[in-house]
């Protein structure tokens, strides 16, 4: 259990299930071939990713922030910048990725240690206002970054769908640059996510919760909270940038709509909460859920309208038309917060509890 | 005997409310001094003044020899001093092992001490790994003092520790107070239980309307039954 830092998911049905997903992630090119099958796992290692990082600061340090994709936003842009600027290489990745944690970082610190020194709300309000205006700013700075239409780039050779890493296929798949590109992705989020639950776990994750529990109590055992805080800001910034490198990565492609928007911020909001606060495991089910929803149930409810339409049953045609999944998934999201109130994971561990 | 801690004009304003209104003790070193008073006389302001929890809008507060009330919360626990709050202050997710830890900050738990601490509340031995947030009301107040002396500190804030406990617990706690009053370490204590408070008191300062307004020897207070009527509205025998 070391690699999960002693913290195990201490529930039968919950390990049974992360280690589905788990494995269906690891083996997704051989498992679901075809292009959209394996964009649709990509986003789920990012966002998985992208969601622990959140869950650091909303589920562990007990603080609400709306800049988030602020910092997906820089670690998207600042690969993507290099590369169109100065060419596919991974010399440019790697210049990216060091100019955009730096900056993560000191964005971070910057508005931790001006707004945590109050009340949690004005925290929340200042990341608003923040990332709002560097939206604005990235859209606005269109020779820079490419305004509305984003960036459009190359990867290095070896990352390109064309690439073939060898000749051959293994079990029907052909390695080419897509599937080296999603194991980059896999691997690198995997990596980051166990660096998450080592954190978490260590005396300053303790310490974190403490603080989410009582401010006070832990001040009075010699803890400074707005250290604390602006440290856990701080790495859940750093680790969005990273989720935001490789979401560029993979999308060839970076721009306002897939790295800064509000609805990214939303999305990320669901995903935790249906998965469960303060328990990096909700990050990895919340995000597997919300995207292949996000992905399958238009589709899905496609199929049920037409066959309601066909079997001549009034209502459900209309009830399930594809158009209205957007409805149902707000549904199945006010069910999943009124019967999982502490997320399913925290829902499963409680049953275990109980047990 | 020279005094830990000096409390001089202490004012303490929460809101437009103005409640510690000059107060001015002395905490010796390594003795036992109650604070007594009536309910709302401002016993757990003055408790969380001296911890800078409140911050002291007037007067002057010395540990050591050193002014602490403009200092941080965390400083001032950095200093030696530990606050157990009367409401079972604990971290209800994190385990009985991991709470202690907390209170360790960076050492390590010393393995000896722990014994000692086992001593006096086997329970935190048994529930070791379990969330604090299942332990009873007894087992939370016991590791909620368990937390304050897991590390030697030079002086303990405890606010009353004995409230709504059972007997044998009080038993307990009475005994483990004693043995932290036998090594050496100077405690503040408000409690409500006569009995306990003469038991391991040394000193009394009573207060009401949040000032101090009677000081002295805890023997001699237990002794003058028209005193505790005057100061308390009670008499000890009544609380027996």
């Amino acid at each position: 259990m070391m690699i999960l830092s002693g913290d195990r998911p201490r529930n039968a049905v919950l390990s049974v299930i992360l280690a589905a997903i788990l494995l269906a992630l690891a083996f997704a090119p051989f498992l679901f071939p075809g292009s959209k099958p394996l964009n649709v796992a990509a986003k789920i290692c990012i966002f998985a990713l992208l969601v622990a990082s959140y869950d650091l600061l909303l589920g562990y340090t007990g603080i609400v922030s709306f800049a988030h994709t602020m910092f997906f936003g820089i670690g998207a842009y600042g690969v993507a910048l290099a590369l169109f600027n100065y060419g596919p290489s991974w010399s440019m990745i790697a210049l990216g990725i060091i100019v955009a944690l730096p900056l993560a970082a000191l964005l971070a610190l910057a508005i931790g240690l001006f707004s945590l020194r109050v009340q949690a709300i004005f925290f929340s309000m200042v990341t608003l206002a923040v990332a709002s205006a560097f939206a604005v700013l990235a859209s606005q700075l269109s020779w820079l970054t490419g305004g509305e239409d984003g960036r459009s780039f190359q990867v290095p050779p070896v990352l390109r769908p064309g690439n073939r890493l060898f000749d051959g296929e293994i079990f029907g798949v052909a390695f080419n640059g897509r599937v080296v590109s999603y194991y980059l992705v896999f691997i690198a989020c995997a990596a980051l996510f166990l660096l998450l639950l080592r954190i978490v776990n260590s005396p300053f994750g303790r310490v974190l919760q403490a603080i989410r529990e009582s401010p006070f109590r832990a001040e009075a055992l010699g803890y400074r909270i707005v250290v604390h805080r602006t440290l856990a800001n701080v790495t859940a910034a750093l680790i969005a940038a990273a989720a935001g490198a490789l979401n560029a990565i993979w999308l060839h492609y970076t721009g306002p709509e897939t790295s800064l928007s509000f609805s990214i911020m939303l999305d990320i909001l669901v995903m935790v909460v249906i998965g469960g606060m303060g328990t990096m495991y909700g990050a990895v089910i919340g995000a597997t859920l919300y995207i292949l929803a996000q992905n399958y149930l238009q589709a899905l409810m496609g199929s049920a309208s037409s066959m309601a339409a066909s079997a001549g049953v009034p209502l459900e045609p209309g009830l399930f038309h594809p158009d209205r999944w957007l409805l149902w998934l707000g549904i199945l999201f006010i069910l999943s917060v009124r019967f999982f109130p502490t997320g399913i994971v925290g829902r499963l561990r409680q049953g275990a509890t109980k047990a | 005997m020279s005094a830990l801690l000096t409390l001089s004009g202490v004012h303490t304003h929460i809101g437009r409310y103005h409640i510690l209104q000059g107060v001015d003790f002395t905490v010796p070193q390594a003795q036992t001094t109650m604070l007594l008073g009536r309910n709302g006389a401002g016993k757990t302001t003055t408790l969380r003044t001296i911890m800078g929890l409140w911050r002291a809008s007037a007067g002057t507060i010395r540990f050591a020899e050193r002014a602490i009330e403009k200092d941080a919360t965390p400083d001032i626990s950095r200093a030696g001093l530990a606050y157990v709050p009367e409401t079972m202050a604990v971290f209800s997710d994190l385990t009985v092992r991991e709470n202690l830890m907390l209170a360790a900050r960076d050492a390590a738990l010393d393995d000896t001490r722990l014994d000692w601490i086992f001593r006096f509340f086997p329970a935190l031995k048994r529930f070791w790994l379990s969330r604090a947030g299942t332990l009873s009301g007894g087992q939370k107040q016991m590791l909620s003092i368990a937390r304050a002396i897991v590390e030697p500190r030079r002086l303990l804030l405890i606010d009353e520790p004995t409230k709504g406990l059972a007997p044998a617990i009080v038993g307990a706690l009475v005994e483990c107070l004693m043995e932290i009053k036998r090594g050496g370490t100077t405690v503040l204590l408000v409690e409500q239980n006569f009995r306990v408070a003469q038991a391991v008191g040394d000193h009394v300062c009573v207060m009401d309307n949040g000032r101090i307004v009677h000081a002295g020897g805890m023997a001699e207070f237990a002794a003058d039954e028209s005193l505790q009527q005057k100061l308390l509205g009670l008499s000890l025998d009544t609380h027996q």
